[in-house]
């Protein structure tokens, strides 16, 4: 699989604002079908990251190539065409707060598609279950759903168009362990299921452990390394160090060794 | 644009074979094909899904249609549509919500009808007791010079007060200006064009002045105030003051209120003086008369009273624009369009209040002869 051109391909990138460098030569490459977590400490500008790829910030220099296609020279209808095949879960949902959960849902179907209300209605509900919704949630309003089920509502609505990568920021931040991990379980099946990459922002060391095939470390504004968990964890740096051999890192890794929940990609 | 997903009936129907793309972009002509099929009855039918080319949730959907919604019936060549197809047929095995029946008929709008009429009772009595609420604030910090909020207060009054000074000036000029016009205009007909003077300073003193700046207040200030606080309600700022032991009408409603007590008469006087000004602009330059004469005249037939009667006005709207405000912004719920939503109720509120008390004003001073 990965002697395959990657999905994802970045060269020598730097983002700044205006004297204040958050990137600086850094290079990334992200598989098909893979879940690759990125982790780095608060303010080292992962979601800054995940804004450049997705096209939403623009970078001072480098090459990002999604897909195939430079983002930074696309042209607009390339880059529609692009958007679609990306499905985006924002920190915090980022649900439009007057419309529905399944007006939310159905934006990117009636917009990019000329569909039958009846099938619009169908394929909405089949993402809100596929999401792990309960479907009687879909007449509700964002500020009438719980943490939890906000994030299941911006998955849900990241899953419209059955995208081929699904850009995750911090998905399980804020959710208690039991709900966190099963929506780690649930992106895993959705993965083996719909054939996704997955780009994974988190803190969560559990999320790290129980999901990905591989993890990126941002730091010193670049990625340090990015391979599996035994070889980052074993990389020699004092960040890493900390990250992994701290308390919860130790706790983490113990908690997969006894049960191990990772299941094998079948892709 | 990739091949279209197909469907073929083989061996009697008691086989379909599936071809071809059954994704996103071909749901239209899936939905077609699923539907023609279904009607010639394959009980047995097995859906031989080997030759299928890219298929996503949606066509995997339609595949399981096809199949009665038994998975075991499709028969894939590779594992991950297999996964596809499982993870879909149990997404939609979700138990059903219940189906939501809007009614548009002749007793939805009897019922609309009555819920706005309520909604508009509970709305009066929401805003009466809302100024109860800052009369007891009023009445509970007037004695403690602890409590007032004077950094606050003097900030608002720079928002609305000071801030407000040229817009109000300029509207109440350029309507001072047409009043004298219009006035001239009918007046020289009967040869009485000096009374335009009379005209302008009245309706100013009495009415336009105040009026002009509570409209501009209420658009300006009160809409402010409600987005303001709504905002901060619907991101948990005011339970936060809540929980920091304070009182949201203490640390938001007072300061604002006071402000608008304070700004309102001075912009007032200053709509008055702009539109009187714009009305001896008109008189000096299409009348002939001169700016001394105008003084004159106005200070010879208008008493100090009617500059009394509009003056009174100003706090009374200037608090009621304040509370109407305030109250909107804490109706504030959740959602941004509750927060405009809100926004547009408060001025329209304040600037229907504003003008139903003026009017009854009007008739009040008419009778009382002053």
């Amino acid at each position: 699989m990965k002697d395959a051109e990657p999905i994802i391909r970045i060269r020598g990138l730097r983002n700044q604002f205006g004297d204040f460098v958050v990137h600086e030569n850094l290079d990334l490459d992200v598989f098909r079908g893979e879940i690759i977590g990125v982790v780095g400490g608060s303010g080292s500008g992962k979601s800054v990251l995940m804004r450049a790829i997705i096209g939403l910030g623009k970078p001072a220099a480098g090459s990002i190539r999604l897909l195939g296609e430079e983002v930074s020279t696309m042209s607009d209808a390339k880059r529609a065409l692009i958007d679609r095949r990306c499905g985006v879960l924002f920190q915090n949902g980022a649900l439009f707060s007057s419309l529905t959960v399944a007006e939310n849902v159905a934006v990117a179907l009636t917009e990019h598609h000329d569909l039958d209300a009846d099938i619009v209605n169908r394929l909405v509900m089949l993402k809100i279950a596929l999401a792990g919704l309960p479907l009687d949630s879909a007449e509700k309003f964002p500020s009438q759903l719980s943490g939890g089920m906000v994030k299941r509502a911006a998955l849900a609505r990241a899953l419209a168009l059955d995208p081929e990568i699904l850009f995750l920021d911090e998905p399980t931040a804020g959710l208690d362990p039991i709900g966190a991990a099963a929506f780690d379980q649930l992106i895993l099946t959705l993965r083996d299921s719909l054939g996704l990459t997955v780009f994974l922002i988190t803190h969560d060391l559990d999320t790290l452990y129980t999901i990905c095939d591989r993890v990126a470390v941002l730091a010193n504004k670049r990625i340090l390394v990015a391979d599996s968990l035994d070889v980052v964890e074993k990389f020699d740096e004092p960040w890493i160090q900390q990250y992994f051999q701290g308390p919860r890192g130790r706790a983490a890794r113990r908690a997969t060794e006894t049960h191990p929940a990772k299941q094998s990609a079948g892709t | 644009m990739s091949e279209s997903g197909s469907a073929h009936i083989v061996d009697d129907g008691r086989r379909i074979t599936i071809e071809g793309d059954w994704t996103l972009e071909h749901v239209a002509h899936l939905s077609a094909v699923c539907a023609r099929l279904q009607r010639t009855p394959g009980e047995a039918a097995r859906i031989d899904a080997r030759g299928l080319g890219r298929v996503d949730t949606a066509g995997a959907s339609f595949l399981l249609d096809l199949a009665g919604e038994d998975p075991q019936r499709i028969d894939v060549a590779d594992e991950a549509t297999r996964k596809l197809i499982a993870a879909v047929s149990k997404a939609e095995n979700a138990p059903p919500a219940k189906p939501r029946r809007k009614d548009r008929g002749f007793v939805a709008s009897v019922v609309n009808i009555g819920a706005a009429l309520e909604a508009f009772w509970k709305n009066l009595v929401a805003l009466v007791g809302f100024i109860g609420l800052i009369l007891a604030a009023f009445a509970r910090s007037a004695l403690q010079p602890r409590l007032w909020r004077m950094t606050s207060t003097v900030s608002h009054i720079e928002q609305t007060g000071l801030n407000a000074v040229p817009i109000v000036a300029l509207l109440c000029f350029l309507v001072g200006a047409v009043v004298a016009f219009l006035g001239a205009t009918v007046l020289q007909e009967f040869g009485a064009s000096v009374y335009t003077v009379e005209l302008v300073g009245y309706s100013f003193l009495r009415e336009f002045g105040v009026l002009l700046t509570a409209i501009m207040v209420a658009g300006r200030s009160g809409s402010a105030f409600t987005a303001q606080i709504g905002s901060m309600k619907a991101r948990e700022e005011v339970d936060a003051i809540r929980t920091l032991g304070l009182q949201p009408v203490d640390v938001l409603v007072m300061p604002r209120v006071l402000a608008l007590l304070v700004s309102m008469p001075i912009l007032t006087l200053v709509g008055m003086l702009a539109g009187i000004i714009g009305g001896a602009a008109v008189c000096v330059f299409t009348l002939d008369v001169s700016p001394l004469m105008f003084i004159t005249r106005l200070h010879e037939t208008t008493t100090v009273r009617h500059f009394w009667v509009g003056m009174s006005k100003a706090p009374v709207f200037a608090f009621l624009i304040a509370a109407i405000g305030c109250l909107e912004g804490f109706k504030v719920s959740g959602s941004a369009e509750s927060v405009g939503a809100h926004t547009t109720s408060s001025v329209v509120q304040s600037i229907f209040v504003v003008i139903l008390i003026d009017a009854l004003a009007a008739i009040f001073f008419m009778e009382i002869n002053l």
